[in-house]
């Protein structure tokens, strides 16, 4: 009976073997091209293309990156020529992550004794020093997965966070600050207000405002003018011709409509890709965007209540296997 | 509430052509002269409506009206038409042309649904009530394509005859022109059959009855018959002029989907075409040639072309040449206003949105002030 093999294990020797071959390809690389060999690094290899680097090597590498990025991270024999283990919890399972939760534990006491030193002295103040992680996040599952290259279940990952939190809410936790960061990935900042497109000037003194939107495979530009004459142009073609479904026409109307300048704007918009209904949608997220700096806030806020601002997520389900589209199953026969 | 205002016909004047209809509306804009006699129409009418007297309709149309426009006459009760600067123009030219000279072209050209057919049957309905002689071809088209019957022409066999169509086409011949049926007479002998034979000085309204009766030769009677209007016009003997209107004359020179024996037929071995041809050179005097281009009813051409050059293609341009083109825009601001004005005025718009300014804005912008647009959007609300 052969039971499925875990994902391939390879030897250290496989390995150390591919990073010598990836050290000589290098340098061979490097010669061809008349680069500094010794200097190569892996951002001077990138910029060559695929098809490039099969004509130079004659052989076929998909990628040529450093193995360690290749090979997933494998851990190395946890035990010793007599069968001693290393570490002092091998025989819990997962060692990695009962060592990072009895190395966590040690931090609280090592704050808790620091607390204890500072009442002793009479400096201890209640709400001093807590860390400021800035926009941040904790580790998914995944991610620490990957840090401690063991499996880990929910229970445990939970049980992680609580004691983390914990630690973070006792004063004086800022003298782990470095330790807790390494267990938080940054977030961008998200701003709530809305992306405003900027206004300008042309020649003739005409304020104009650019915008782009999409919709499914659709792309599309939009410049907004300021001229008082309701002319549009779509791909250089009159929009009549264009669209001549009176639906699309509509979506181009709805902001438009909604915030009553039918007849102000100029529009010359290029679209492309998808079909006639995303191609609408697209230049009516675009129209939307564009309209928002000749626009108040009010207004702005009412366009995003009203849904024109959001761009529409959905995309074409993918169909599956078994089955003869996205959701719709094959005729089932009884027999 | 509306005042209509109904003057009765000026004592000296025959009744049958001449009375002035106004109708004053609710912001006291004349918007609607109803003018029956069309020689009084100058640029101060642009924008406004005329109506067709019904019995005009009747014997003038019998097909050469649009679809949806036909529908509209029935709805209205009434035939109206907007005095627009294209058919002025030509109505204009043809008052001043010296018709000792070679026949004018004027051709209508332009964009999808912007009023081509109106304007040539506004023209023709000018030359009617001028009392001309109106040859009025509906559609160019219906004789290249969708043929249920092609026979081999009994005067040059490599031609095809098509009798229904031909015969369809006398039969609204004789109903428009039947004052001059009997008083034009045949200069030439025309023999149909080994027995059949139309003399010549015959009336030309025999030679037509001909060609209904007898079905197998009905397109050479139709050759027959461009043949002697267009040696006879322009003749000091003849006391009518000839109006030849085409719409769709592009597809005088395009590709047909008639195909015989698996071959396509090409639009010259039609008899019809052919002698349809003939009558579209200019080497004739005494009358105007109007015609339209259309796209739609046109086979193998992209549905973007517009222009002459596109359409007619190079044969078609080439015999075509010299014309007048005479383009036909999608409505101005003030012919939207008329045209608004009118539906309300006839309470075709019901939907409430659209008597605010609001509303018209909405109609502006979504028919582009495309006159079939604009009907095919009012059409349901």
């Amino acid at each position: 009976n052969l039971a499925a093999a875990g994902p391939e294990k390879f030897t250290l020797e496989y390995i150390q073997k591919q990073v010598e071959e990836y050290e000589i390809g290098k340098r061979h690389l490097a010669n061809m091209m008349g680069e500094d060999s010794e200097n190569f690094t892996q951002e001077d290899i990138d910029l060559f293309d695929f098809i490039y680097l099969f004509f130079l090597l004659k052989q076929i590498c998909f990628y040529f990156q450093h193995p360690d990025e290749i090979f997933p991270k494998q851990r190395a024999v946890q035990w010793g020529a007599d069968g001693r283990p290393f570490h002092f919890l091998f025989y819990t399972g997962k060692q990695s992550y009962y060592s990072l939760m009895h190395d966590l534990y040690g931090k609280i006491l090592k704050i808790e004794k620091h607390q204890d030193r500072l009442r002793a002295k009479g400096l201890f103040s209640q709400d001093a020093q807590l860390i400021s992680l800035g926009p941040s996040r904790w580790l998914t599952k995944e991610e620490l997965e990957l840090l401690l290259v063991e499996t880990i279940s929910t229970h445990d990952y939970d049980r992680f966070i609580k004691l983390m939190e914990r630690m973070l809410a006792m004063p004086y936790s800022s003298t782990e600050e470095e330790f807790v960061q390494r267990y938080r990935r940054q977030l961008e900042a998200q701003s709530m207000k809305q992306m405003m497109p900027p206004l300008e000037k042309d020649e003739n003194g005409v304020a104009f405002s650019t915008a782009e939107g999409r919709r499914k495979t659709s792309d599309s530009s939009v410049i907004l003018r300021d001229c008082g004459s309701g002319h549009i142009t779509i791909n250089g073609q009159d929009y009549l011709q264009y669209f001549p479904v009176l639906q699309d026409r509509e979506q181009l109307m709805f902001p438009l409509q909604f915030m009553g300048v039918l007849g102000r704007f100029n529009l010359e918009c290029t679209v492309s890709g998808g079909g006639r209904s995303s191609q609408a949608g697209a230049l009516r997220l675009a129209i939307s965007r564009a309209l928002l700096s000749f626009l108040s806030e009010g207004d702005g806020e009412a366009m995003r209540q009203a849904g024109l601002l959001t761009p529409d997520p959905r995309v074409r389900e993918r169909k599956k296997p078994g089955q003869e589209g996205a959701r719709r199953k094959f005729t089932w026969k009884k027999r | 509430s509306q005042n209509r205002v109904k003057l009765f016909p000026l004592a000296h004047v025959d009744t049958t052509h001449f009375y002035v209809q106004v109708m004053l509306h609710k912001c006291n804009l004349m918007i609607l002269t109803c003018i029956s006699f069309q020689a009084c129409h100058s640029e101060k009418h642009l924008g406004q409506y005329y109506t067709l007297p019904s019995a005009h309709i009747r014997t003038l149309f019998p097909s050469g009206l649009p679809w949806r426009y036909q529908q509209q006459v029935k709805t209205f009760n009434e035939a109206c038409i907007m005095v627009r600067q294209p058919s002025l123009e030509v109505i204009s030219y043809l008052k001043k042309t010296d018709y000792s000279k070679p026949a004018l072209r004027y051709l209508f050209y332009g964009q999808k649904g912007t009023g081509k057919t109106i304007s040539l049957c506004h023209t023709v309905h000018f030359c009617y009530t001028q009392g001309w002689l109106v040859l009025h071809i509906p559609d160019a088209h219906q004789w290249v394509k969708n043929c249920k019957e092609l026979l081999p022409s009994s005067y040059n066999a490599s031609r095809f005859d098509q009798p229904l169509q031909a015969t369809t086409w006398l039969r609204n011949f004789r109903l428009t022109n039947e004052r001059f049926l009997s008083k034009i007479k045949t200069k030439h002998r025309y023999m149909w059959t080994k027995r059949e034979f139309t003399e010549e000085g015959s009336l030309l309204g025999e030679l037509v009855d001909q060609g209904i009766s007898r079905v197998k030769s009905s397109s050479d009677v139709v050759g027959a018959v461009m043949k002697e209007l267009r040696l006879q016009s322009g003749q000091p003997g003849s006391d009518f002029r000839l109006a030849v209107a085409v719409d769709g004359v592009n597809g005088l020179w395009g590709r047909s989907t008639i195909k015989k024996e698996d071959k396509s037929v090409d639009p010259e071995e039609l008899t019809l075409i052919y002698n349809l041809r003939k009558l579209m050179r200019n080497d004739w005097t005494g009358g105007a040639i109007i015609a339209t281009l259309s796209q739609t009813g046109s086979l193998y051409t992209p549905k973007s072309a517009y222009l002459p050059q596109e359409l007619l293609g190079e044969r078609g341009f080439d015999s075509m040449d010299p014309f007048i083109p005479v383009s036909v825009p999608n409505y101005s601001e003030k012919e939207f206003e008329s045209c608004y004005l009118y539906y309300m005025d006839r309470h075709w718009l019901q939907h409430p949105q659209s008597r605010t300014e609001e509303g018209k804005k909405e109609l502006v912008f979504l028919s582009n002030r495309n006159p079939s647009m604009l009907d095919r959007i009012c059409g349901f609300l």
